[in-house]
């Protein structure tokens, strides 16, 4: 059972949306369990960014994706190893089967581990995994859509981690630069990373002083309360167009939604056994219906 | 030159820079991005004429690559512009993942390549770039050996669908192909023919090459010059048709040996036709600040050199 994603920002209401998170979640626990690879932990803490995005943001055609994305919307996944959770929800959304989540990971899947256009996966307009680079995809896209005389918009996530890699501030550089205002990027800002919290790693500073800095609009969220995510992310719409590129800082926990997985780094790359994975479940009711 | 007349002496950088512009004339949608570099690259007629599809980017050079890949979502055909250092080695990772493994519609124009970019000396004198380039699955090298040149594969390159990387130089240097000779990506030309030993050069040696066989003309050897600009696809077919005949090769390239056009040369004949070659490249060192006539000469790479490799691939026929 798929649910069609709308065309455009949608009367989804939020329950609905929470009720779509746990099927997206119980997806993420059961394809990195079926591979026993990949990485649950931030997957888990973007749901509901994912979920707020394709069913009620983004104004696309899942049924008629292309690689220019011309007269659509465009997202693009930056930080690429939480790539579980965005195959759920391109597949439940209606990109491409659901029952294709078993092959992630898997030899000759289009569900590559992390993100490619080289296997022709519709929804994917760029291979990312290899972090840092999907800011500055996203600006040139952007761009494309100024040049074209296109309205619609570019979207980006990025892990805070990630934001220690030297092109993210480069590219953030360049955004204001170039008057980049269609762009809304986002940050899982969940301050954990594989080796520990982020603060310990290499700590991030002010973060919103360092991109307003920059010279960007910032807005900061709570990315796992649904009604404060979506008008958080509609607040960046109604500021697009303004001469500024956008982030939001979204506050989110790693492993949110499974008891075991939350707020620990430890999650960021390993699958559950057999066991964890009933616990996981038995925590995430099924409501569009497993693959 | 007997068989090849000198025409001019310009810099391949100013190829580039005109063909940019003849091709921003003639298709809207191809867009540029520079470095900080666009005086360097001749990229200003360009920027003049078209500003709004022209990207200043300053020096950031991995944001450009990236930047480059999203423009082609959206149907444009962006051309960066910076030195081959910073086209190449410095974004390495950008253009395999988000260009080549991507498959994306990316130009990447190099200039000061290799020894001849004279007295800037080893940190900008790359010489492992063709290399860099022909090992990502997908990319397209061409290294075009004089202005006009540069200015058909520039323009060339507009209406090829798929990443290229492109290589030029700083210095002027002799122009001997005729404007209006046909450039075909893949194609190598046999400038002059010959029974005895196969020339095969890229870029600025093509003209030291076309020297050489005058010199081995006038000691009765009939060498063959093949202009290989483009390093991939290699055009194996007409290698293979020029080895059967004279029976030994000779690479030339202002590249370190590993790598470059004659490690491509060398592959088909292993596989294709075992014959003797040798190899005229930098044996594996860095550069140094010279001018560019020096430099050739002190890493083995000027005249005489060709002219001896020749002659030792004829012994071990």
């Amino acid at each position: 059972m798929t649910k069609p994603a709308p065309a455009a920002a949608s009367s989804v209401s939020t329950d609905e949306l929470d009720s779509i998170c746990s099927q997206v979640r119980r997806d993420i626990v059961r394809m990195v369990h079926g591979c026993q690879s990949g990485h649950p932990g931030a997957s888990l803490g973007c749901t509901e960014f994912f979920v707020a995005l394709y069913w009620s943001i983004l104004r696309h055609d899942p049924k008629a994706f292309s690689m220019d994305g011309i007269g659509q919307d465009l997202f693009f996944l930056s930080n690429g190893h939480i790539s579980p959770v965005w195959y759920s929800v391109l597949a439940h959304s209606g990109y491409f089967p659901v029952k294709e989540l078993a092959t992630f990971r898997k030899l000759d899947s289009r569900l590559q581990g992390h993100p490619t256009t080289h296997e022709g996966l519709p929804g994917i307009r760029m291979a990312s995994g290899s972090l840092g680079q999907g800011l500055s995809v996203g600006i040139g896209a952007a761009l494309a859509k100024k040049l074209n005389g296109d309205p619609h918009l570019v979207f980006t996530l990025h892990g805070d981690g990630e934001l220690q890699e030297g092109q993210i501030w480069e590219a953030a550089m360049s955004a204001p630069r170039h008057k980049v205002d269609n762009l809304i990027a986002t940050v899982d800002w969940n301050g954990r990373q594989i080796d520990g919290d982020v603060d310990d790693v290499m700590p991030l500073g002010d973060l919103p002083a360092k991109w307003k800095a920059f010279g960007w609009d910032v807005l900061i969220c709570n990315g796992n309360d649904m009604a404060e995510l979506l008008a958080t992310l509609n607040e960046a719409k109604s500021r697009t167009g303004k001469g500024l590129p956008i982030v939001i800082l979204m506050r989110t926990e790693m492993g949110q939604g499974v008891d075991f997985m939350v707020g620990s780094h430890e999650w960021h790359g390993i699958p559950p056994n057999d066991e964890q994975l009933a616990r996981a479940l038995a925590q995430l009711p099924e409501t569009l219906g497993d693959y | 030159m007997a068989n090849v007349p000198l025409l001019d002496q310009k810099d391949s950088r100013s190829g580039f820079g005109a063909g940019l512009l003849e091709l921003g004339k003639r298709d809207p949608n191809v867009v540029a991005l520079c470095a900080d570099l666009t005086g360097s690259l001749k990229m200003d007629a360009f920027a003049k004429a078209f500003p709004e599809r022209f990207f200043q980017m300053g020096v950031a050079e991995a944001n450009m690559m990236g930047v480059a890949a999203g423009l082609t979502i959206g149907g444009k055909i962006p051309f960066t512009g910076t030195f081959a250092n910073f086209s190449t080695g410095r974004v390495y990772d950008q253009i395999r993942q988000s260009i080549a493994y991507a498959g994306k519609n990316v130009k990447i124009c190099a200039s000061h390549a290799g020894l001849t970019l004279g007295e800037d000396g080893a940190t900008h004198q790359i010489l492992e770039d063709i290399g860099l380039m022909k090992m990502l699955p997908g990319m397209t090298v061409i290294v075009p050996c004089d202005f006009n040149q540069t200015k058909q594969a520039t323009i060339a390159i507009g209406a090829h669908e798929g990443p290229v990387y492109l290589r030029f130089g700083r210095p002027k240097w002799p122009v001997f192909i005729p404007a209006d000779m046909p450039f075909e990506i893949g194609k190598a030309q046999i400038l002059v023919e010959g029974s005895d030993v196969s020339i095969f050069a890229c870029g600025h040696l093509v003209w030291r090459a076309l020297q050489a066989a005058e010199e081995l003309a006038n000691a009765g050897i009939k060498a063959e010059v093949i202009n290989v600009h483009t390093i991939k696809p290699l055009d194996e077919a007409t290698v293979l048709a020029s080895v059967r005949k004279t029976g030994c090769a000779v690479s030339c390239e202002e590249h370190n040996r590993f790598g470059g056009l004659g490690d491509s040369i060398a592959q088909v004949l292993a596989l294709k036709q075992p014959l003797p070659m040798e190899f005229v490249a930098v044996n594996d060192s860095f550069g140094e600040s010279g001018t560019p006539d020096q430099l050739l000469q002190k890493y083995g790479l000027d005249v005489p050199d060709i002219v001896a490799a020749a002659q030792r691939a004829l012994k071990r026929k």
